[in-house]
């Protein structure tokens, strides 16, 4: 842990350390808000930290975006490619793809939440939590002596 | 130098956007401060030399799914209740994973390094091969397109799944309404 002190190897890794804080921020969110479309917005956030985590894994000091030169004949110009420093273009397109199935699956879950405001007229998870305790109540009341005490 | 000046701006930029959304309880700011964090983290990915993601985030993270959350909170309820359980615990959740990870990220390569095990696979294969093997410009959409074609259909296969899903469960949403107000 004593590299911790270290101002060269700070600066190498407080990119990485930044997301973790924004990660953390949106795990809050997820853990301690009890609306359903918060809790939503707070896995967004989680999500777009940990693509920006990936992406700067692909970085390359000094590097470029990975466009290849053209020449005048609109083919790549591998001469003028030479000497020209890229960023890692895999991650790129890893996070396009998890972009994607990223906002498949939030509206999936917006979808969820509409259903669930459906059936219990509220988004709030503490208030659906109690709701559902009353209802075990009032089945426990009437079915529980049928069912041995137990329901 | 000023890159790194940038990225710092734009993280600080970054982190009062989360902890505002933290902060507001009615869910129309949550929503917009959603799509204000998207927008910045595609500044962001410009300075690390991702445009292809950066325009993709600026168009779905800040475009659609801002569209999603806003229809979501007309369909609903627009201000969010107090929690009622301890303040504490999530906290405690969030500083043990939090410092967990930061431990974890300590044998990490430096950033921006040439040298690590990312760049050293088949990264540089793509881009030595892609201008005689598809000889398109834009290596990303080389490798998205032909070197991992099947990603991409998996992807598609993951959305139509998706949406399959979110039309069983709004089908019928109007009608069932319009049934309710009958009865009453």
């Amino acid at each position: 842990m004593s590299e911790l002190f270290d101002l060269r190897f700070l600066a190498d890794h407080a990119h990485y350390f930044l997301f973790i804080v924004l990660m953390m921020t949106g795990l809050y969110i997820v853990v301690d808000k009890t609306n359903l479309v918060k809790k939503i917005v707070g896995l967004n956030i989680f999500q777009v930290s940990v693509f920006m985590f990936y992406i700067s894994i692909g970085k390359v000091s000094g590097g470029t975006a990975p466009i290849l030169p053209m020449d005048d004949k609109f083919h790549v110009d591998t001469e003028a490619m030479a000497g020209i420093a890229y960023s890692n273009p895999l991650p790129h397109v890893l996070i396009l793809t998890a972009i994607v199935v990223g906002i498949a699956t939030t509206s999936l879950g917006l979808a969820l939440i509409v259903r669930i405001r459906e059936a219990f007229d509220t988004i709030d998870e503490e208030d659906i939590t109690h709701i559902e305790q009353d209802m075990t109540r009032e089945d426990n009341a009437k079915h529980g002596n049928a069912m041995g005490g137990m329901a | 130098m000023i890159e790194l000046f940038v990225n710092f701006v734009l993280f600080t930029m970054l982190v009062l956007t989360a902890l505002a959304i933290v902060r507001i309880d009615r869910l129309f700011a949550v929503v917009m401060l959603s799509g204000v964090f998207s927008l910045l983290s595609a500044l962001l990915f410009v300075t690390l030399d991702a445009v292809d993601v950066a325009f993709t985030e600026a168009a779905v993270g800040a475009g659609i799914s801002t569209v999603l959350m806003l229809s979501t909170i007309a369909l609903t309820k627009p201000v969010q209740k107090k929690p009622r359980h301890n303040a504490l615990v999530p906290l405690i959740v969030v500083g043990v994973t939090g410092a967990t990870l930061i431990y974890g990220t300590l044998d990490m390569p430096a950033f921006g390094a040439k040298d690590t095990p990312a760049q050293n696979h088949v990264a540089a294969l793509y881009l030595e091969r892609t201008p005689t093997d598809i000889d398109v410009p834009n290596a990303v959409t080389g490798i998205l397109a032909s070197y991992r074609g099947f990603d991409t259909l998996g992807e598609t296969g993951v959305v139509f799944t998706a949406g399959i899903g979110v039309l069983l469960l709004l089908s019928g949403l109007a009608r069932r309404r319009e049934e309710e107000g009958e009865e009453q």
